[in-house]
């Protein structure tokens, strides 16, 4: 194999794996087995595989309620993620999260957040904890455009630039701000916003994942040497703000379009003019879907939590 | 342990323990609005950038928003943040952080970590600094789940919640009444931390009990005097640490006198009072040989003018008064 080869195949199986999860969870939360809100990230998994191949065990980031592409590309169990969304007591959170409050500490995930912005600041800190102990690390924060228009976001921008803090602002610009236009939400441009505060910005195509991935290297590289920077990647929702969002706001053509921009797609047709097999792409399509068939079972066997343990962790004792 | 050394300021005492807890644990960093070189509004942080350097000692921008949620994610990334919110009528900006991020971190993300930050918020009125820099919003606090909230009333005690909230695994909020900050205290030559959630027996009596905290203390232990000419003899408990409350010293203190003022500088509705007051109620009421009365600032926002604002803050005479109306 060759290293670009090896690289669109490792990023397209995390694709997969991302997509075979949350095209289950459709049928999971139609069937009432994943109760609550749930906000998939179907036709985003590219900027998730991407950014998270350009990052090193130690990292840490926060995510967005529409965060679980993020987590999975991070490496979260599946089986602890899918006990998680189906309130069990096994889940990542003991089944007190859900969907919106994934983390895994372990793995430098430091939460899904249910405030839109809200993870920016969280990122800063956790980038300032590298800093102040001289770790090397760096933090990453995912947001969406819609959280453009929040005041932590430009508060965030102007605190990391003025402590030169190891911090990636990754923008994933689906466009939508939750059933709004981003275009009647947030009259500015977030490249211009990073310049007024002098940060280095890049803009990528986010259903390329491997323009990404070299994206994301680069800001990563950057980060480390105490440069933060923002980097936006468009990129389309192919479902609804929420699952169950009818989505009567939208044009039926823009979703009609999806397919020609289906960042899986556009992976594989790659995969293959790097010489991965179709064969080998089917197996690994395969195997992201019986993966996820399994995490699934073992989760519904799994017990519910039991209320008086939820009181042991308001606080530490 | 240590003997009383001298009269030390409150706000000295509040200095001393950043000092100390910094010098312990590399892991403490202290931040806020003009913390550092300026060595914050009330002089708190005086000498802390000097002594432990610019990483662990920054000023911020004004973005209380970001102070508080840089210190969720610092907490949850190894270090021990102390930030300073310069007025806690500004925390308001900061609620989100603290209310839906570090409160909640533990508990949502099924014990994995706490998140062990303190959050200092001056407050209180006295200072004519009007309606936007002078409340006292503890209450807000105590309600949520998560955090813990103390409010010393003494320099010893301003030193030794501040050590135990900075050692705490989990989010504390340490309010210090403004007015106090130049007062002078009894100190330790080698202080000691205060256990959070015990309260402190200002003044032992037996025919009545005044639970009080913060600056309000020093005005029941004056009232309790004033009565103790007419024959009342009041027992003052300085709660310390509002979440947790020391309830079963509250309770057993009522046992004995069966007579409660409770009375605290913030408004009275919907305040720490009714909330010690409900459970006396509900816990306490076979000892009870009168209601229950509370003490508190009415219903409005702090007035700035000198002659208001002192009509507004509760004294010691509001206090003496409510002591004799229980004893009556």
């Amino acid at each position: 194999m060759t290293a670009a080869n090896t690289e669109v195949t490792a990023l397209l199986r995390t694709m997969l794996l991302i997509r075979a999860v949350e095209n289950h969870l459709v049928k999971l939360y139609a069937n009432s087995e994943v109760p609550g809100f749930i906000h998939l990230s179907i036709g985003q998994e590219a900027v998730a595989a991407g950014v998270m191949s350009a990052l090193a065990a130690g990292d840490t980031m926060v995510t967005t309620h529409r965060g679980h592409g993020h987590v999975i590309a991070r490496g979260i169990d599946t089986i602890r993620f899918f006990k998680e969304l189906m309130g069990r007591a096994g889940g990542i959170c003991g089944g007190r999260g859900g969907s919106m409050h994934v983390a895994d500490l372990s793995l430098g995930i430091l939460g899904a957040n249910g405030i839109v912005g809200a993870g920016l600041p969280i990122a800063a800190g956790s980038a300032l904890a590298h800093q102040v102990r001289g770790s090397g690390a760096i933090a990453v924060a995912f947001f969406g455009d819609g959280a453009m228009a929040e005041g932590v976001v430009h508060e965030t921008i102007n605190l990391a630039a003025l402590w030169e803090l190891p911090l990636l602002l990754v923008c994933e610009n689906n466009g939508w701000s939750e059933f709004s236009p981003t275009s009647t939400q947030f009259r500015g441009q977030l490249s211009a916003l990073a310049a007024a505060f002098s940060l280095d910005y890049e803009c990528t195509d986010g259903n390329d994942v491997m323009a990404v991935a070299d994206a994301a290297r680069t800001a990563v590289a950057r980060a480390r040497n105490g440069k933060p920077s923002v980097l936006e990647c468009t990129t389309r929702r192919a479902r609804g703000h929420f699952e169950g969002d009818r989505q009567k706001y939208r044009n039926p053509q823009e979703l009609d379009e999806f397919d020609a921009h289906d960042p899986i797609a556009l992976a594989i047709a790659k995969a293959l003019a790097a010489g991965v097999t179709a064969a080998a792409i089917a197996e690994a399509r395969i195997r992201a879907d019986e993966s996820v068939l399994s995490a699934v079972a073992e989760a519904r066997a799994d017990v519910l939590p039991v209320f008086a343990h939820a009181h042991d962790d308001v606080y530490s004792a | 342990m240590s003997g009383v050394l001298a009269q030390t300021r409150y706000v000295q005492a509040v200095n001393r323990a950043l000092n100390d807890a910094m010098e312990l644990d590399s892991s403490v960093v202290v931040f806020g609005e003009d913390v550092a070189a300026a060595g914050g509004a009330f002089k708190a942080t005086k000498g802390l950038l000097e002594r432990f350097g610019a990483q662990r000692v920054r000023d911020t921008p004004l973005s209380e928003a970001t102070i508080a949620g840089v210190a969720v994610g610092a907490a949850l990334s190894g270090l021990r943040p102390v930030v300073e919110i310069m007025f806690m009528d500004f925390v308001t900006l900061a609620m989100d952080a603290i209310v839906n991020q570090g409160a909640k971190a533990r508990f949502m993300f099924g014990g994995q970590r706490g998140v062990p930050m303190v959050v200092r918020l001056p407050h209180g009125g006295g200072l004519n600094a009007g309606p936007q820099h002078s409340q006292c919003l503890e209450a807000w606090f105590a309600h949520i789940p998560g955090l813990k909230v103390v409010c010393p009333a003494t320099a010893r005690d301003a030193y030794g919640l501040l050590r135990s909230a900075i050692a705490d695994p989990d989010p504390v909020i340490v309010v210090e009444n403004k007015a106090l900050y130049a007062q002078m205290g009894e100190f330790d030559d080698s202080p000691v931390s205060v256990p959070i959630g015990r309260l402190r027996t200002a003044r032992a009596g037996s025919d009545v009990t005044v639970v009080s905290y913060g600056a309000t203390v020093a005005l029941a232990v004056a009232a309790s005097e004033s009565v103790a000419e007419e024959g009342i003899d009041v027992e003052v408990l300085d709660l310390r640490s509002l979440q947790p409350w020391d309830k079963s010293a509250v309770l057993e203190s009522v046992g004995r006198t069966h007579r409660v003022v409770v009375a605290h500088e913030a408004v009275r509705a919907f305040g720490v009072g009714a909330e010690i007051a409900a459970t006396i109620a509900d816990e306490g009421f076979d000892a009870l040989d009168a209601p229950v009365m509370r003490v508190g600032a009415p219903f409005m926002p702090v007035p700035f003018a000198r002659s208001l604002e002192s009509r507004y803050l509760p004294d010691a005479d509001a206090i003496a008064a409510a002591i004799r109306a229980v004893c009556a």
